[in-house]
């Protein structure tokens, strides 16, 4: 394993400090643990937490500052982080309008999200919660666990983070959050794994000729192996599965072409060429596109595509004004 | 089984768990997210500095503080079910100062309910459940059939081990292994083999 660290022990934390030195005017990291919340503290209106393992940044302390997210809450890298710290970060930020925690559907992240939640609400604060899961590589069925979280998180972020910023109350904005849970679908494939660094040796491995195909975002393996293909033959797969899943038709969508850590943007646009092209001939109109590092896996070579499709309401909550480290939008 | 019994068993777990740790993350790369060793390892390690000062409380405080340890340090889902695992039999437990097999295998019944209800899982869905409810019926059975508390925990041991084999013959249904689908078949289940291991060092104390 190569990697600039000093200590497997202390990634996580030396991380945290050095994203807090970075970007002072925006986020403060608590204490009792890995949680940034905003350095200047939202008042009256509904905060929004999120968080799971480390390892996938930005998310999500790169989203946390005006128009999107209140805190965020680093576990271990790919490990949920504990209910104690989940319940600090809801402690930080409640105010009377309350707290919506934005979960991303894993087994431990679910768990420990509610346990932190059972806390803060008989503590008083008023909580609600949103599972992300618009994984579609995933079957979604009442026999598992169901569908991942992946990048079409931070639309949820985005979009009910700026509902927030309105002064809406909690209800309208878990609504929101869950239309945009609703309406995202994501799905991606890597081509090299990525190296846990306590674990310190690949999470899968993968021949030189073949590609991951419905790769999950911790070092976990795909749904299947194929032949290493073309940009234009896997933008191809995953959108067919993306389209099939959801009807677009005649609709408006956001576009996120996202790396997975080591893809370079120069291939995430050679996708996009592609995912425009594709969606012009389907009658699919695309009203905003993002193309870069969003939701990565450390160092994997992957990336995934994620279509939202868009109302009016949510386009005009997407163009507000959001100002994180990670995600600009002034 | 008084206090200072339970924190040997506790203390050589842990020290079981660190030795196996790349054994469990290798299970885990397998078909989850390789971190249930290093996950496991990290919260028994601190396990280990509370229990010194654990000596004049009584077990069911023991393993409550075990349990609330292992919530807060974890993180992941075998956290919170280990976690859940260890405080519902420290509840269940009350005063209990010197607890039998039989008070075990009863409050670990109650600790297989929690785990069942904070994970939203049953058997058969390859998760430690598959260990862990045979190893509880099996050790029933013995004792209900006037066997040793010793051989009944190994009956538990069998049993689990069993369960083991069992996870490799079915796919995953519950936790990150069920993204893998049919390609989880042919792998055992890293939470049954670490409980597993757990239930062996209980056997080996008694």
């Amino acid at each position: 394993m190569k990697k600039f660290i000093n200590a497997v022990d202390q990634v996580e934390n030396e991380m945290i400090q050095g994203m807090v030195k970075a970007f002072p005017q925006y986020v403060k990291k608590l204490d009792c643990g890995n949680v940034v919340v905003r350095t200047q503290k939202k008042e009256g209106k509904v905060a929004l937490i999120s968080g799971g393992g480390s390892g996938h940044e930005p998310a999500h302390g790169g989203y946390v500052g005006r128009g999107m997210l209140d805190a965020a809450v680093a576990g271990a890298v790919f490990t949920s982080p504990t209910p104690d710290q989940v319940y600090e970060g809801i402690k930080a930020i409640a105010t009377d309008a309350g707290v919506l925690m934005v979960i991303k559907n894993y087994t431990g992240d679910v768990m420990n999200f509610e346990m932190a939640g059972e806390m803060a609400e008989a503590e008083g604060i008023k909580v609600a919660q949103v599972v992300v899961n618009d994984d579609v590589a995933v079957q979604d069925s009442t026999w598992t666990v169901g569908r991942r979280g992946v990048a079409g998180t931070v639309f949820v972020h985005k979009i009910a983070g700026a509902l927030a910023e309105t002064g809406a109350g909690l209800e309208d904005v878990q609504a929101m959050a869950q239309r945009v849970i609703n309406n995202v679908r994501t799905m991606g494939a890597a081509i090299s794994p990525c190296t846990i660094p306590a674990a310190g040796k690949p999470g899968f491995e993968i021949a030189d000729d073949e590609m991951e195909v419905g790769i999950g975002i911790h070092g976990e393996p795909g749904t299947y192996k194929e032949k290493m293909m073309s940009a234009d033959a896997i933008t191809d797969i995953i959108l067919d599965k993306i389209l099939g899943d959801l009807d677009y038709t005649g609709s408006e969508v956001a576009v996120m072409v996202n790396s997975s850590g080591a893809t370079p943007q120069m291939e995430l646009f050679i996708i996009n060429n592609h995912v425009a092209d594709v969606l012009a001939t389907k009658g699919i109109k695309v009203y905003k596109t993002f193309v870069g590092e969003y939701m990565t896996s450390i160092e994997m070579e992957g990336m995934s595509i994620s279509l939202l499709k868009l109302d009016d309401d949510m386009k005009k909550l997407l163009d507000a004004q959001a100002d994180t480290p990670a995600f600009k939008q002034l | 089984m008084t206090t200072d019994k339970i924190i040997t068993i506790i203390e050589k777990i842990s020290a079981k768990i660190q030795e196996e740790k790349l054994f469990l993350t290798e299970l885990d790369n397998v078909i989850g997210d390789g971190d249930h060793g290093i996950n496991l390892a990290r919260g028994f390690s601190e396990v280990e500095k509370k229990l010194s000062t654990m000596g004049d409380k009584n077990p069911g405080e023991v393993l409550k503080t075990v349990g609330m340890t292992l919530v807060s340090t974890v993180g992941g889902a075998s956290g919170p079910l280990y976690g859940t695992g260890f405080m519902k039999m420290g509840m269940e437990l009350k005063d209990t100062a010197d607890v039998t097999v039989e008070d075990f295998v009863r409050v670990f019944q109650v600790a297989i309910e929690g785990i069942s209800l904070r994970g939203k899982s049953t058997t058969g869905e390859k998760t430690m459940l598959d260990s862990m409810v045979p190893a509880k019926n099996a050790m029933e059975e013995a004792l209900a059939a006037g066997k040793s508390p010793k051989e009944a925990v190994a009956c538990g041991v069998a049993a689990a081990k069993e369960g083991i084999e069992y996870t490799k013959t079915i796919a995953a249904t519950k936790g990150r292994a069920s993204y893998l689908g049919d390609r989880s078949i042919g792998h055992q289940d890293p939470g049954a083999t670490s409980f597993t291991m757990m239930l062996e060092i209980l056997e080996g104390e008694l």
